[in-house]
């Protein structure tokens, strides 16, 4: 049963300043989203919030499989991700910082060995498994970041600006794996971009963020 | 220059025929050195850690704290520890004055606050986005902080060899506590303070010199540690 996220009038504000007023909106299972709109418009808070990494000031967060409410728990934690626009890296190997999430979860070595495999080839890393991480170039420490996200296989992938500082190449490298990955069934991918060509070219369903709140929205 | 000529070429006799004097002032040192470096990494690296990543009312007040005391004199070091440890102070009763014991509180007393402050600042240092990433891919808040502490591995244990870098090199205070015992609490720097003072070169030369290699290896650790974290010295 694939997770439905609903987000009901999320506010949030920063030293007085508001960035969200206001934010609806309810995502269903096996979409990819896209949230498109200019700098400060409240896209990236929007994301984090939805993705239970920062708590909002009003409003409610709520996740549901079938027509259960999820517990905000860490098994639910566990069924999402975000991959921020700085990846935040580990001091490791390749290998290691895919495995990361893996490890955590305390999976078996054999498993974790074929997902972190698996999720270093989708995204063409996998010659570079052995190599430290903080070495890669800008675009590849964006592909490591997917990677990392993919070896969990999270049923409600957020990404945040994935094409951010990055040059032409990895842009249309990057736009190519999250096209294969809307392919894979029954998985919610929710983007943030300022790139309206990009907007169009990925989204499924596209949301256009203005002052703070989802002012429109369009099926492709 | 003669004189210190045929004193380094003696020192060196003492280094290549392994002298049992200088040999037992060297294990004693390393004893001593040793025990206060590990009570400052058992107490330091949780203490910086718990600065660095908790968040409470007095935090800047304690962080202040620690780093005031890097900075403590050592014979003010060895002054208070001799008058906790003396037979009217509060904790006479032990007997641990002119022990390496005394030696080892004192030294602790120094090097504590180095560990704790540098490990506080390479923490501190790990970038907020690992953080982040470590909370979005599912590690419980006890698996961030182990994430984060590990992050930090290269900058603590540049906390740790500097603070042994401090207590081998450590004079005053262990002087004051010790007593400079022979046989008992006489370690490589006091030994070469007190064998200056009589005039004999060569032990004081052997072990300087002896001082001078280990100091020369601590920087080239740190060194290495430095550049394998990332961080060009």
């Amino acid at each position: 049963m694939s997770l439905r996220l609903i987000a009901s009038q999320i506010s949030k504000s920063y030293g007085g300043r508001p960035v969200l007023r206001g934010c609806s909106f309810s995502f269903e299972g096996g979409t990819t989203y896209v949230l498109t709109g200019p700098n400060g418009s409240g896209k990236s808070t929007f994301l984090r919030i939805c993705a239970l990494l920062e708590q909002q000031d009003g409003g409610e967060v709520r996740y549901f499989s079938g027509d259960q409410e999820m517990p905000r728990d860490m098994a639910l934690r566990r069924r999402i991700t975000l991959v921020l626009p700085q990846v935040g890296v580990f001091n490791t190997t390749v290998f290691k910082n895919v495995a990361y999430g893996l490890a955590v979860r305390g999976t078996k070595r054999h498993e974790l060995k074929e997902r972190t495999m698996n999720a270093l080839a989708f995204v063409g890393l996998d010659t570079k498994r052995d190599q430290r991480a903080l070495t890669l170039s800008s675009g590849e420490t964006k592909r490591l970041g997917i990677a990392r996200a993919l070896a969990i296989e999270p049923e409600i992938l957020f990404l945040d600006e994935p094409t951010a500082s990055v040059d032409q190449e990895n842009t249309e490298i990057i736009e190519g794996i999250i096209t294969r990955l809307k392919q894979q069934h029954g998985r919610t991918i929710i983007i943030t971009t300022h790139d309206a060509g990009q907007a169009d070219r990925l989204a499924d369903r596209k949301l256009v963020m203005k002052n703070g709140k989802i002012e429109e929205y369009a099926k492709k | 220059m003669d004189s210190i000529t045929q004193g380094f070429i003696k020192a060196f006799g003492l280094i290549v025929h392994l002298d049992a004097e200088l040999i037992g002032i060297i294990l004693l040192t390393f004893e001593v050195s040793g025990v206060a470096l590990l009570l400052s990494v058992i107490g330091g690296v949780p203490a910086g850690a718990a600065t660095g990543l908790a968040r409470f009312p007095g935090r800047g007040f304690v962080i202040s704290v620690m780093n005031t005391l890097t900075g403590l004199p050592p014979v003010v070091v060895g002054l208070f520890v001799y008058l906790l440890l003396s037979r009217s102070g509060p904790l006479g009763f032990m007997g641990l004055l002119y022990t390496p014991s005394a030696m080892v509180i004192a030294q602790t007393v120094l090097a504590l606050p180095i560990v704790a402050a540098l490990c506080h600042s390479a923490v501190v240092a790990v970038d907020q986005a690992v953080r982040q990433a470590a909370v979005s891919l599912g590690a419980t808040p006890f698996q961030t902080i182990i994430t984060i502490i590990r992050e930090a591995r290269y900058g603590i244990l540049s906390a740790v060899i500097a603070a042994f870098g401090r207590v081998m090199a450590e004079v005053g205070a262990i002087l004051i506590v010790g007593g400079n015992i022979a046989g008992s609490t006489r370690v490589m720097t006091t030994t070469i303070a007190l064998e200056t003072d009589k005039g004999n070169f060569e032990l004081a030369l052997a072990l300087g010199t002896i001082l001078l290699a280990l100091s020369f290896a601590i920087n080239a650790v740190l060194h290495i540690v430095q550049r394998r974290g990332g961080v060009h010295a």
